[in-house]
């Protein structure tokens, strides 16, 4: 019993001091995202990497969540003869929660485990070192554009998501179960507001992208220089990023009112 | 220390004064002591060969003297700084007048062989990229490599990846140049080249080579000074005042073509 | 870094798409308009708004013209809407603006019925006849009421 207890504290004030960590961890990122030399090109590649060959994983998923959320919106909005507000639902659910949510777990999934593993090979490998020796600071060249990468990414991952959830939506709605189609639209577009809805959710989306990339990094550069390491690296970036995405997903949604 | 040279060597202005010294330094990881009170000098514009077996601290007092790490006590005086003590924004001075060969190479694996060596200049250099270029092409031929220009890091051999390392090393020009483990994983061809090119820089560049191995012939032969790591001394002489010893211990090191005699479970894992 | 041309221009896609995106979402979704106050504003004071809420539509003989943009407590506490319509819309002085609902149980929104004056009203003005919304448990309340008092 009393080592139960020794093993919640230690568990706790481990927590605590990873989260100290990171914030020191962060603060050097920003530290050296306003420092010169200019990375773009790295920055570039990075978005190349992160978003780029993560288009397909995205489109593909956000028109597939589209498609059950107009199904299931219409066997349940059916029941209240309300089909015509289809559009509403699949756009406001798609737009304040799934939209930035599952782009950010999808991400997490691929690109955020990349990152790790690739930063945790350059670990094991001395390539960090070797930049360490050629006067480089290894954040400024590697792990920064990656988080500032994964940052600016995933508010367009999520609106690309978003809508392709609204295509698959139409599609299964007006195509598949009849409901006209301009009622779907001027349902959605009369429900959905900028202020309240988009705003919110793009503010999701750029969170969670910092947080990914924040943790994604972090995980990498201080990752056992060894295959277990970088794997175990990888494994606890999804798991850590993904419960922490939706943690801090109920508290924007609480504080932002939406 | 130099005693008997075993090549010939342009005198040094001045007499051999030390580029790179350890005063009583302690290493240890994780309450493992890899260094107990090192204490030695390596002198400027010669070979300095670090001896020893697999966990015998070798890497690690290449990693000092780049300050990569810090020691638990004592100092390590790198062209007059001490570098046990400076933060990492200070290290970045000093490592302009270092070069490293790692022993994986360390190339940056996205970038190609040409982006590589261009790495250097282009981040710490105003040189423009014709000039750059030809620098380039200029060291690659130094290390006898062709037409790898466009060819990644994953696509190299293990000897190719060790010519292109040296040749990322010595582009900046750097006053010491330390090599870990340059012969490791490698043929006694691919040895005998990159002894002849260390050889080579050494005698034309007259940089200050500080080389951790545990290859005992290529040691013998490059080097104008030993510093020998042994479980309870460090041992520093001229290979051939080492040969002449008749210390057992040293002894028993010497005779063995691969040094790993003393092969312990603990020095296997993360031994630097 | 190999600087691939093809590279560069397939993130620019991406980019462009991601933008397109979230400007689709925000502008013809959300109905972010930029141009927020060059259209007529007018207000009008109602007794009961019923559930009126911003953004609904305010129309002319069916025809959509604008939409609610603030709904606020006036002096005297009645409810003062304030409605963002098409530019250049030449509305009499006497017309008048009710609130009605889209079927028994819809949304409501404002239906204006021009007048006959040949001055109009300029952006900042206020309509002057309203209707306020009819509320189904008041209008039940006074039938029962009233049913109540005939049996007396």
């Amino acid at each position: 019993m009393v080592a139960l207890i020794r093993e919640i504290g230690w568990l706790t004030v481990r927590f605590v001091h990873h989260l100290g960590s990171l914030a020191v961890f962060a603060a050097h990122i920003l530290r050296a995202a306003i420092t010169p030399p200019n990375r773009f090109r790295v920055l570039v590649a990075e978005v190349y990497n992160l978003g780029v060959l993560s288009l397909i994983i995205i489109c593909v998923s956000g028109l597939a969540v589209g498609m059950v959320l107009g199904l299931q919106g219409y066997n349940t909005l059916e029941r209240f003869g309300a089909t015509g507000s289809l559009g509403a639902v699949v756009g406001l659910g798609l737009i304040r929660e799934l939209g930035p949510v599952l782009t950010a777990l999808l991400a997490t999934g691929r690109a955020g485990s990349a990152t790790a593993a690739e930063i945790g090979s350059m670990v094991a490998s001395e390539q960090l070192d070797g930049l360490r020796m050629m006067s480089v600071n290894p954040v400024h060249y590697v792990v920064m554009p990656k988080a500032l990468a994964m940052t600016f990414v995933m508010p367009l991952l999520s609106a690309l998501f978003i809508v392709c959830g609204l295509a698959g939506g139409y599609f299964v709605g007006v195509m598949l179960m009849g409901i006209d189609g301009g009622t779907y639209v001027s349902g959605l577009e009369t429900s959905v507001e900028f202020e309240e809805d988009v705003v919110g959710s793009f503010l999701k989306a750029v969170i969670f992208g910092a947080l990914v990339g924040l943790i994604a990094t972090y995980r990498g550069y201080n990752s056992e220089p060894t295959s277990a390491g970088v794997s175990a690296a990888t494994t606890s970036t999804v798991v850590v990023a993904s419960v922490s995405i939706l943690i801090v997903d109920y508290f924007i949604t609480a504080l932002w009112g939406v | 220390m130099a005693g008997e040279d075993h090549r010939e060597r342009p005198p040094t202005g001045g007499g051999a004064e030390s580029h790179v010294v350890f005063e009583g330094v302690h290493m240890a990881f994780d309450g493992r002591p890899v260094l107990r009170g090192l204490s030695c000098e390596f002198p400027r514009g010669q070979i300095s060969v670090i001896l020893g077996g697999s966990g015998s601290g070798k890497t690690t007092v290449l990693r000092l003297i780049g300050g990569l790490v810090h020691p638990q006590r004592g100092r390590i005086l790198v062209a007059g700084h001490d570098v046990s003590r400076l933060s990492e924004t200070q290290m970045y001075g000093v490592r302009e007048k270092l070069g490293m060969m790692f022993q994986g190479g360390a190339l940056l694996n996205s970038l190609t062989v040409f982006d590589n060596l261009a790495f250097p200049l282009r981040e710490h250099t105003t040189m423009s990229e014709p000039t750059i270029a030809d620098e380039v092409h200029r060291q690659l031929a130094a290390v006898g490599l062709r037409d790898v220009d466009h060819l990644l890091p994953g696509q190299l051999s293990g000897g190719m990846v060790k010519r292109v390392a040296l040749a990322r090393a010595i582009i900046t020009k750097p006053e010491i140049l330390l090599c870990d483990e340059p012969f490791s994983g490698l043929d006694p061809v691919s040895v005998k080249r990159i002894e002849a090119l260390l050889d080579g820089v050494n005698d034309q560049l007259h940089i200050t080579m500080l080389v951790s191995s545990h290859h005992i012939p290529s040691t013998m032969r490059m080097a104008d000074q030993v510093v020998l790591l042994l479980e309870n001394q460090t041992v520093v002489g001229a290979p051939a005042d080492l040969r002449r010893s008749p210390d057992p211990l040293i002894r028993g090191f010497l005779t063995e073509e691969v040094a790993d005699q003393r092969l312990e479970p603990a020095a296997l894992g993360g031994a630097w | 870094m190999q600087r691939s041309m093809t590279r560069d221009l397939v993130v620019g896609l991406f980019v462009l798409a991601g933008l397109a995106a979230i400007a689709y979402l925000s502008f013809t979704v959300g109905g972010f308009s930029l141009r927020r106050n060059e259209g007529l504003i007018v207000y009008a004071a109602f007794d009961e708004i019923g559930g009126l809420k911003p953004r609904a539509p305010v129309e002319i003989s069916g025809v959509r013209v604008g939409q609610v943009e603030k709904i606020t407590l006036n002096g005297n506490f009645r409810a003062r809407v304030q409605m963002n319509l098409e530019r250049g819309l030449q509305l009499p002085l006497d017309t008048s603006a009710s609130i009605v609902t889209a079927g028994l149980l819809g949304d409501r929104f404002i239906s204006l019925q021009l007048g006959g004056e040949d001055a109009v009203l300029k952006s900042g003005e206020e309509i002057r006849f309203t209707e306020s919304a009819v509320v189904l448990e008041r209008l039940i309340g006074k039938l029962v009421h009233d049913t109540d008092v005939e049996k007396k």
